[in-house]
């Protein structure tokens, strides 16, 4: 671990004019510090943001749910307002990581949480996205957890959160401030390909800071679904998962939400996929239909090919649970 | 009778590990401790061009860098790198000069007053290299293989026309990967160095004498100025067999800077040394139309290192474990330039029993016969590899009480044929074998005034529960309450012990135990029959009671003495005697083995293929169990093992650059809580008077052999579909 | 205010200090420490308090496992810095005496270790599992202490010890 100055402001504004451009904020610190363990980050300087108000979990007025970016995960999960009006988010989160982990990781945290490919994570090789134009490591390396879905040449990493695939789904937005002011980012448009800047994962800019996550109204609380596919049965990252969510008169699908994790660079949706099933019956069929769009265009490469059709049939699961209604308390 | 042997006795040094106050080798200190970092290669092969050490050596704090070139004096010859576990070959020498023989191998130590600054300054050092092409994919090595320098059984008959000429026979090849061990606590080495140049060090090592031989031999240091001290071991499962490059290291640091040294490994480092090896396995097999095996034709393949050759005995068990006439074997040593292998929790037995239990699962379907049944027509009480008896053999029995309380006899034979919703049930099941084997080993007993009881011997407890079996020995023998019995363990100063390995400590240091204790017992007797007119005069030890202090006769319990006045009168505080045990001349008359009976259920997701072991039931033969709850906590950490060879464990190699890349535990997999469901184990009264003295064959290995076959079966039997392939995941299981 | 003046951890140390206020199994202590030291690290390294484990120091294991404020953390993956007026409790602390703490007399008496060096972790990781109060399953409990590795694959006695102590465990940390 590098070395690095310490601070720990007491306001947002604070926070965001002490961090320097080589600097990082810190919360929950459970990806960070392990990066910085393995080299990989090597920020000069923390800004501890624990201290900032964001911590809150309120409703707004739109009838949404705002989540301070420092509710930490295991909170959200648990809160009752979650639960009963997202118990999507509520599954997503707890298929991830330990429960130590989710006492300790915040919301925002879990947004910017890196990928777990190994070559990102071994200096000793290797990669485009911790240090450009290195080459790709995994592009013929071992790439049985990488993207099947939005690579590049460049890159074939995923994004490994959980929690980031129910956020997608359930078209959460997230507030930042910055030292320009205030903005709202579409979780669709937080994350990012990898395109030939592999480095960055999102859109979000290097002094700018989230604030909170903000939730729709819309919580799908009846017909929801999050399958999460992996390779033991707890604590291990997703090689697929489908976070689904419809809404249903009768058998007939009003909205359909479909987001996947573990195959892409960012939480994966395809709005066409979900329109098709709009107004459709809710059947197996339809489902697999709609999976088919969802991959089309899909490529794997020598470990991970598997996950194109895995992928589809998680989506069909999912779709299937959450149309039964199996989940809604 | 017995008042502790067999029982279910809470371990002895429970308390300890419960409340974190057993040491481990990274926890001991003193005021002059300072801690080292390892830098690791990058490359696989080729040499060291420069190390600029200039950044790091800048930095406040750090004491010394230490590489090939600014080194200690070393030995040079490979004798003083043999330790008892070497395999055959020129062994690794820890900065002994620029050649880099494998990815991630140790090319500096950073050295510095704290943890912390040790880590950073070693982050700062830049290594030029000059690297050459290397190898490390086993199925391009597979020509270039070659003979295995071990003995093998001899071949019999003609296996490969009595294949050719048989009704119902089968051709397989299994693969395994290779695996990591990864025990809890990192490897880890204190070395605290005294102003007299002497050394204590706290090894993390299956062998303190094994650790303290080899410090001496490389650094050239007298006998008796070594002390190896462990206490406690976080877990090894074979790592510690051997020294780790820590050891020399950390040795290496506190000799130089004339400081305690205190060296951990980082887990990723954990991927840098031995591990079990990837092997191709090739098998036909053959039967006749009863069912009787006719031929075995068992090829391996395994990996080894540039420089060392690994063996272990993975093709022996198919010449033993069943009748067959017929028989060939062949094993081979493809080298990569990756570190030697090293002997994993039932080294060999594992991958070879994996591959024969998996063959004998496909010629049984193909003879039609039940899995079970199949096996007990092939079963044989006589070596057909020596032509010698077993010793003991209740392998019937495993298979009769383990089928019996797992339900085997409601299993339907097709595949695909029961379900449980979305979910494919199987059923499958596969036999274990292990050797049972003594080593000679030596043990000291001391009986004190106070009445306390103190045996010793230079063993190691690895989670074994050697502590608490030792002391239920002694006990025994003694007749006094567990609370008055210590063992002592894990210091080189010891009455010499094995390796702690290969399921032999029981019988090998538990024999020298009972020995030790009734050596001072007879020295005790003869002590009490120098009275005058000594009511003891005329007995030898078989007609006297040692209990509770006090030794009376058997025929007459009220003449009695305590042991206490006997030392009084003698004028010693206390008495000892010690003793060596050794395999007696008979086992040479019989083949001593464990075995064991493995019936398993597995869920398969229909649509996903991931699979759930659902239950476990395994029945182990394995002699006499003389401590219960550490001994059914083996096989079940046995069993966990097998659900993670089956379906989670393997090192991933990147080819291209010969370093493993899921070199962490997130990404390496074994199982976690959630994998683990319903496991029984059922011990089989079995009785041998061969193997020792104790009746005790041992059990670290024989709960995880066989359970990667009965796992592959049952997927098989759920899905139809046979992976040959470990670990079985998901995307092998699917269509 | 506290007037003992800061425990200077490594009188060496080239770089700023920051001075925290930590309580740690009951007791006050005022430290001095480099921004990147680790919870565990200063408990292991600089505190002499090797009964949290360090099984992997990147949050993969579970050994580290201590309850900061009554919550279970990994405290490999915390700044000790970070954790400035924290009530630290580890497995030293949860012993009376000779008076084990329930969770820890049932994972003696259950034999739910072999090695003992996931077992600080476990017990404590237990005891923070019962006051989340989220677990009312076999299933649970196992799903919920997926978080702590055993390679030792002792799992099944873990969980027989978990049942043993909840009821004992109810109110969370015993007093």
């Amino acid at each position: 671990m590098n070395r690095f100055s310490y601070s720990k402001p007491q306001q947002v504004n604070d926070a965001i004019q002490q961090l320097s451009d080589t600097g990082r904020f810190i919360a929950g610190g459970t990806n960070l510090l392990d990066l910085m363990k393995e080299n990989v980050a090597r920020p000069d300087q923390l800004v501890d943001i624990n201290a900032l108000p964001l911590r809150e979990i309120e409703t707004t007025q739109a009838g949404g749910l705002r989540i301070g970016a420092l509710v930490k995960n295991s909170t959200v999960a648990y809160h009752p307002d979650v639960e009963r009006v997202y118990p999507l988010l509520s599954q997503a989160i707890l298929a991830g990581a330990s429960a130590q982990l989710r006492n300790m990781a915040s919301t925002g945290g879990n947004l910017l949480q890196r990928t777990r490919c190994y070559y990102f994570y071994d200096i000793g090789t290797p990669c485009n996205k911790r240090e450009p134009g290195s080459g790709c490591g995994a592009l013929n390396g071992q790439n049985r957890i990488h993207a099947i879905l939005g690579h590049s040449d460049q890159c074939i990493a995923v994004h490994p959160s959980d929690m980031a695939v129910a956020l997608a789904a359930l078209e959460a937005t997230v507030h930042v401030s910055g030292p320009d002011g205030d903005r709202v980012i579409p979780m669709s448009e937080f994350h990012r390909l990898p395109g030939d800047t592999p480095h960055l994962d999102t859109t979000l800019g290097q002094h700018e800071l989230i604030t909170a996550v903000e939730l729709p109204p819309r919580g799908f609380a009846e017909n929801y679904a999050y399958v999460k596919i992996r390779d033991r049965a707890s604590y291990a990252f997703a090689l697929v998962s489908v976070a689904a969510a419809l809404e249903l008169n009768g058998n007939t699908i009003g909205t359909a939400r479909i987001a996947l994790g573990g195959v892409a660079h960012k939480p994966w949706r395809k709005p066409e996929a979900e329109a098709l099933l709009a107004g459709k019956p809710a059947t197996e069929e339809n489902f697999r239909a709609a999976a088919e769009l969802i991959l089309q265009g899909a490529q794997g490469f020598e470990h991970n090919s598997f996950k194109i059709e895995l992928a589809k049939r998680a989506i069909v699961r999912a779709l299937s649970e959450a149309a039964s209604g199996v989940n809604a308390k | 009778m017995t008042a502790y042997l067999g029982k279910a006795v809470s371990r002895v040094d429970g308390p300890l590990k419960v409340t974190g106050k057993a040491l481990y080798a990274g926890e001991f200190g003193t005021a002059d401790l300072c801690t080292g970092y390892v830098v690791n290669s990058s490359i696989a092969k080729g040499r060291i061009l420069s190390i600029d050490t200039q950044a790091a050596l800048s930095v406040p704090g750090v004491l010394d860098v230490i590489t090939h070139e600014n080194r200690p004096e070393i030995a040079s010859y490979n004798e003083n790198y043999t330790d008892m576990d070497a395999a055959d070959g020129k062994h690794f020498r820890p900065l002994y000069n620029d050649r880099i023989l494998f990815n991630m191998q140790p090319v500096a130590l950073v050295v510095a007053e704290s943890f912390e600054v040790a880590r950073y300054a070693a982050s700062l050092i830049r290594v030029d290299y000059e690297a050459e092409p290397h190898q490390a994919d086993l199925y391009a090595q597979r020509s270039n293989a070659h003979k295995a320098p071990t003995p093998m059984p001899p071949d019999r008959g003609d296996a490969d026309s009595a294949w050719a000429n048989a009704p119902v026979k089968i051709e397989a090849e299994y693969h395994s990967p290779a695996e990591f061990h990864n025990p809890m606590e990192m490897h880890a080495s204190t070395v605290i160095y005294s102003t007299d140049g002497k050394l204590t060090v706290h090894d993390k090592t299956q062998g303190v004498q094994n650790s303290a031989q080899f410090i001496s031999n490389i650094f050239g240091l007298p006998d008796g100025d070594v002390r190896v001290v462990t206490p406690f071991v976080g877990g090894a499962f074979g790592s510690g067999l051997r020294p780790q490059y820590q050891l020399v290291l950390a040795t290496m640091a506190a000799l130089k800077l004339k400081r305690s040294v205190r060296l951990v490994l980082s887990r990723e480092q954990m991927f840098s040394f031995g591990h079990r090896p990837e092997t191709i396995q090739h098998f036909r097999l053959a039967c006749d139309r009863e069912g009787r095996l006719v031929s075995t034709i068992h090829e391996v393949i395994g990996e080894t290192s540039s420089f060392e050759d690994f063996t272990e005995m993975v093709v022996v068990w198919s010449a033993s474990l069943y009748q067959c006439p017929n028989l060939r074997l062949d094993y081979k040593l493809a080298p990569l330039d990756l570190y030697t292998p090293l002997d994993m929790r039932a080294p060999g037995a594992v991958l070879g029993m994996y591959a024969l239990e998996s063959a004998m699962d496909e010629l049984a379907y193909a003879a039609n016969i039940d899995p079970l049944e199949f096996r007990i027509r092939n079963f044989t009480d006589i070596d057909p590899a020596s032509n010698k008896p077993y010793s003991s053999k209740e392998l019937l029995e495993c298979y009769r009480q383990g089928a019996e309380r797992f339900g085997w006899s409601k299993r339907s034979q097709e595949p695909r044929s029961m379900r449980d919703g979305k979910q494919l049930v199987g059923w499958g099941m596969a036999t274990g074998v292990w050797e049972a084997m003594q080593n000679p080993a030596s043990a000291k007993a001391v009986i004190n005034i106070d009445g306390s009881l103190v045996v010793s011997s230079a063993t190691a407890d690895i989670g074994t529960g050697t502590y608490t079996v030792m002391t239920q020995i002694a006990a025994e023998v003694f007749g006094l309450p567990l609370e008055q019995v210590t063992f002592k363990l894990g210091d080189s100063i010891l009455p010499k012990a094995p390796l702690e390995g290969g399921s032999f400590t029981v019988s090998s240091v538990g024999s020298a135990v009972k020995q030790a204790c009734e050596t001072l017992q007879q020295q005790l007797l003869d002590q009490a029959k120098e009275e005058d007119q000594s009511p003891f005069s005329n007995l030898e030890l078989d007609g006297v009671v040692f209990e509770d202090g006090e030794i009376y006769i058997k025929a007459a319990p009220s003449e009695r003495v305590k042991i206490a006045d006997l030392l009084k009168k003698g004028g010693t505080p206390s008495m000892e005697a010690s003793a060596t045990a050794s395999p007696k001349k008979e086992r040479d008359d019989y083949t001593t083995a464990t075995h064991s009976a493995v019936f398993v259920e597995v869920k398969v997701d229909e649509d996903f293929g991931t699979i759930q072991v659902s239950r476990m039931v395994s029945a182990i033969a394995a002699g006499r169990v003389l401590s219960l709850k550490p001994g059914r906590n083996q096989i079940l950490g046995g069993m966990v093992w097998g659900i993670g060879m089956a379906m989670q464990e393997e090192g991933m190699l990147d080819k291209d650059l010969a370093r493993w890349m899921n070199h962490n535990i997130a990404e390496y997999h074994f199982p976690v809580n959630a994998d683990v469901h319903d496991l029984d184990v059922i011990f089989v009264e079995e009785h041998d008077e061969v193997v020792n003295p104790l009746g005790a064959k041992g059990i670290g290995e024989i709960g995880i052999v066989g359970v990667a076959a009965a796992i592959a079966n049952a997927v098989y039997h759920a899905t139809g579909k046979r992976v040959r392939d470990l670990p079985i995941t998901l995307d092998k299981v699917f269509e | 205010m506290n007037a003992t003046p800061a425990r200077q951890l490594r009188p060496d140390a080239g770089a700023d200090t920051h001075t925290i206020s930590l309580n740690i199994n009951g007791k006050q202590h005022e430290l001095a420490v480099e921004p990147w030291t680790t919870l565990l690290d200063l408990l292991r390294e600089h505190l002499d308090m090797t009964g949290t484990k360090k099984g992997c120091d990147h949050g993969q294991c579970g050994a580290c496992t201590v309850l900061v404020n009554g919550t279970r953390i990994n405290s490999c993956l915390s700044l000790a810095v970070m954790q400035d007026g924290a009530e630290v409790t580890t497995i030293e602390g949860l012993a009376n005496g000779d008076d084990l703490h329930p969770m820890q007399a049932a994972f003696v008496e259950q034999d739910a270790f072999q090695c003992g060096y996931c077992t600080p972790g476990q017990i404590c990781s237990a005891i923070g599992m019962i006051a989340e109060g989220k677990a009312q399953t076999r299933d649970e409990i196992r799903e919920q202490m997926s978080g702590n590795l055993c390679r030792c694959g002792a799992y099944n006695n873990i969980l027989a010890a978990i049942e043993q102590a909840i009821p004992a465990c109810k109110g969370g940390l015993r007093e």
